[in-house]
């Protein structure tokens, strides 16, 4: 049951009918979970004793820096279907996920620096997460080139799964020696959010923000996947049925 | 047709390999020219402050020896893929994986010793102290045949591709950062008179990481740039 309508999700037709049919959905969740986090993050909240209004930043940064790996999780997974399964749907999520995920670690990497002004005093410090941001997205934009300089896409979209996997082994790594490497050179400077406790009412909007950033990014990769499909399928028969019937 | 065994047809590659760069030693040299030149313009533009040179030293020459590697893993690939044999490497009834890994062994003897050789002498010029220079040299051993390795697998991605290079760079440079950081940090640690052995334990087991584990990606992006 379930792995049949596994099968037919993975066909482009159905996945595009329903994807029309969920998108509406996909707004109305966002807006809603952006509005209440936005709201009850900026106005709401009461400001750090430490930080003062300052941290507030925190409600674009966390996450948008929680997106970047969870959309790189989402791209191994499509690999790993890509090249056990060959499903073309996993290859077209994939390459999708790239620039949202891209973007999303550009944001965390901006906030992070704007942030860093007020309680470092400079725009960048070589700290150990803001760092392994740094490297993702290097990842990131090497994945999204790979991509556009192979001609075919089919191609393309295996090298890229390949890649991806590769990357994924890797992020581990490179987190880690990250922070060891931080903390021989430096004391960690960095007051860290984390605390074993934080507040109801600066959690609560921070985790809708969470929410609202999941559906941006479905919303978004629903677009772009199914822009991408259409422009691999143009030639099939389902959308030429499709654009005689509208 | 006589059939092979496996381990006659890993070492067959690896002579060939070896033997065709000696056929062409220029070539082979260029690397490690490449690496001294990096690692003689650093003091140009820091200034000849010696202090400054002996801290940045162990930097400045595992940085010249990740960027002479890079330059240097195309021609893993790139010969064998323009005149056909890597077509009938891939034809062979041997697991591809293997035979990566003696083309990636070959390219390692062959650019990775020679900069290990190099090394210590340009560590001589940033004045890295005597101590440090086994830890040093051992860091290299260790380190350079993971660039090598991981290397095989952005080569095996972007050898169809015209203008692979820049590219090869994107995707290497990013997953160098922990051997670099080992690789380094080891070097540093000995200079301030600490046991670098926790580095050097890493690096270890980030190389049987990549020994196992890269030869497969890399045969398969080998097959895929072939199709």
């Amino acid at each position: 049951m379930i792995m049949r309508f596994i099968h037919k999700l993975a066909s482009p037709p159905f996945y595009y009918r329903l994807s029309a049919r969920i998108m509406p959905w996909f707004v109305a969740i966002f807006l809603l979970f952006l509005a209440y986090g936005l709201y009850g993050g900026l106005i709401v909240a009461p400001a750090d004793y430490q930080q003062g209004e300052s941290y507030r930043i925190i409600y674009i940064h966390v996450p948008a820096a929680w997106m970047s790996l969870f959309i790189y999780m989402v791209m191994a997974v499509s690999a790993g279907i890509a090249l056990i399964w060959r499903i073309k749907l996993s290859d077209v999520v994939l390459i999708s996920s790239a620039p949202i995920g891209a973007m999303f670690t550009f944001l965390a990497l901006v906030t992070g620096s704007i942030w860093g002004k007020p309680m470092w005093g400079t725009w960048w410090e070589w700290e150990a997460r803001l760092t392994s941001e740094l490297i993702l997205l290097f990842i990131y934009l090497g994945i999204i080139a790979l991509y556009n300089a192979v001609e075919d896409k089919r191609i393309a979209s295996r090298a890229v799964a390949i890649l991806t996997l590769v990357g994924v082994v890797n992020i581990p790594i490179i987190h880690y020696s990250v922070e060891w490497w931080n903390t021989l050179h430096q004391g960690p400077t960095v007051t860290k959010f984390d605390k074993p406790s934080i507040h109801l009412s600066m959690l609560l909007p921070l985790l809708s923000m969470a929410i609202a950033f999941k559906f941006y990014y479905g919303l978004t990769l629903l677009v772009r996947t199914r822009n991408e499909l259409l422009q691999r399928e143009r030639n099939a028969g389902w959308v030429k049925e499709m654009l005689d019937r509208e | 047709m006589s059939k092979l065994s496996l381990s006659k047809a890993f070492t067959t590659l690896l002579q060939r390999d070896l033997l065709l760069v000696m056929r062409r030693r220029s070539e082979a040299i260029n690397p490690v020219l490449f690496f001294i030149i990096v690692a003689s313009l650093f003091p140009f533009g820091t200034g000849s402050d010696n202090e400054l040179l002996q801290k940045i030293a162990p930097g400045i020459v595992w940085v010249g020896a990740l960027l002479a590697t890079m330059l240097s893993l195309d021609a893993i690939f790139r010969s064998d893929f323009e005149d056909g044999s890597l077509e009938q490497l891939m034809l062979s009834p041997h697991p591809a994986s293997v035979l990566v890994l003696a083309k990636v062994i070959a390219h390692w003897l062959v650019t990775g010793l020679p900069l290990l050789i190099a090394a210590p002498f340009m560590a001589l010029l940033y004045g890295l102290p005597s101590e440090a220079m086994p830890t040093l040299m051992i860091s290299l051993l260790i380190g350079t045949p993971i660039l090598s390795l991981v290397g095989s697998v952005g080569v095996a991605l972007t050898v169809a591709l015209r203008h692979g290079g820049v590219i090869l760079s994107l995707l290497v440079l990013p997953l160098y950062v922990p051997v670099l950081i080992f690789g380094s940090g080891a070097v540093e640690l000995a200079v301030d008179g600490f046991s670098p052995a926790a580095n050097i334990y890493m690096l270890s087991a980030i190389l049987a990481l990549s020994l196992v584990l890269t030869p497969w990606p890399a045969a398969a992006a080998l097959r895929l740039s072939l199709s």
